[in-house]
């Protein structure tokens, strides 16, 4: 389908510049994505009849893995040693 | 004559007003769209492998590398990260550690009887619900069933129709005849009073004239006359005791 429509995964990597110049980066604009994407991964993984661990635990490493990234700087001062 | 003026009348109306916001000339329901009934919930969720990396992943490095290239990116990640100490080992890692483990062998041991107990829980919900949808089928269907028993049962007004015209007739003719008797016991009444006074006089005439002639006679008994009679009494009786006593 056209380029603007079409959603990330089936973006080339050629033409992911022209894809992004399509967006639309308003507050509603970016609103509406993070909605699309909430509820797109919901019906994906949550709302279905026999789900397993795997919709939570995806959520849960994110988290983990973002709180880490937002603590780096606490923790690269334990580091063990000084030059790798 | 007011039929065939009415089309005329109508056409003379003024034409119709949107009212508000709903324009009569749009049309209304159209397509088969409706929010019911909602598409049912996937069977199952996507593909993971793992338990948190989604098997689009492994797809999307199977063309280039084969099976093994995501494991070879995620060890090559892992190590680098490791000796960087872009990740840095802490007591939290430890504590990661345990948790997961903990998490992993309760997840593995007790996984297949909560979805077991949550599926259950859900079929109850559903068969709740389709109980009811078949029950309000059922109900509609039988009275859909009552009406056409009724529809049929409208056949037979004519017979019902005629009891009741009958059964007023018959009140009708009851009471014309009660009134009937009732006109013939007056007229009776009347009748037998007549009769009974005509009788009465005569009766009372007829007592009269006795004890008028009986008092003239008694007062024309003279005393003379009554002992002649007293007499002739004797002398009877005596010739019949006579004749009697002759007989024995």
């Amino acid at each position: 389908g056209p380029l603007s429509e079409r959603p990330l995964m089936e973006v080339r990597l050629g033409e992911l510049h022209t894809w992004i110049s399509t967006c639309n980066f308003s507050p509603q604009g970016l609103l509406g994505a993070v909605q699309k994407a909430w509820s797109s991964y919901c019906a994906k993984y949550i709302h279905v009849r026999r789900g397993g661990p795997a919709g939570i635990s995806m959520l849960l490493a994110g988290y983990c893995l973002l709180s880490y990234g937002w603590n780096y700087q606490h923790f690269k001062r334990h580091r063990w040693r000084k030059y790798h | 004559l007011l039929v065939l003026s009415a089309p005329a009348a109508l056409r003379a109306l003024p034409p119709p007003v949107a009212v508000g916001v709903l324009h009569t000339t749009r049309p209304l329901h159209t397509t088969q769209q409706s929010l019911a009934p909602v598409p049912p919930l996937p069977e199952k969720g996507g593909e993971v492998r793992h338990g948190f990396i989604p098997e689009e992943f492994f797809q999307f490095l199977y063309p280039k590398t084969g099976v093994t290239g995501p494991y070879m990116l995620g060890t090559g990640l892992l190590l680098y990260l490791l000796s960087k100490e872009i990740y840095v080992i802490n007591h939290e890692t430890a504590a990661a550690a345990c948790i997961l483990t903990v998490i992993i062998y309760g997840i593995k041991k007790f996984g297949a009887d909560v979805a077991a107990f949550a599926d259950k829980l859900n079929e109850e919900k559903v068969a709740a619900a389709l109980a009811m949808k078949n029950e309000a089928m059922q109900a509609l269907q039988t009275a859909i069933e009552e009406e056409k028993k009724e529809q049929w049962r409208v056949e037979g007004r004519t017979y019902l129709f005629d009891a009741k015209r009958n059964n007023v007739a018959m009140l009708l003719e009851t009471n014309y005849r009660e009134r009937l008797l009732m006109v013939y016991n007056e007229v009776k009444k009347r009748l037998d009073y007549q009769v009974a006074m005509q009788n009465l006089k005569r009766q009372k005439e007829q007592d009269h004239m006795i004890q008028w002639v009986e008092k003239n006679v008694v007062q024309s008994i003279t005393p003379q006359q009554q002992k002649e009679s007293i007499a002739k009494c004797i002398l009877d009786l005596k010739a019949l005791s006579k004749s009697a006593h002759a007989a024995v």
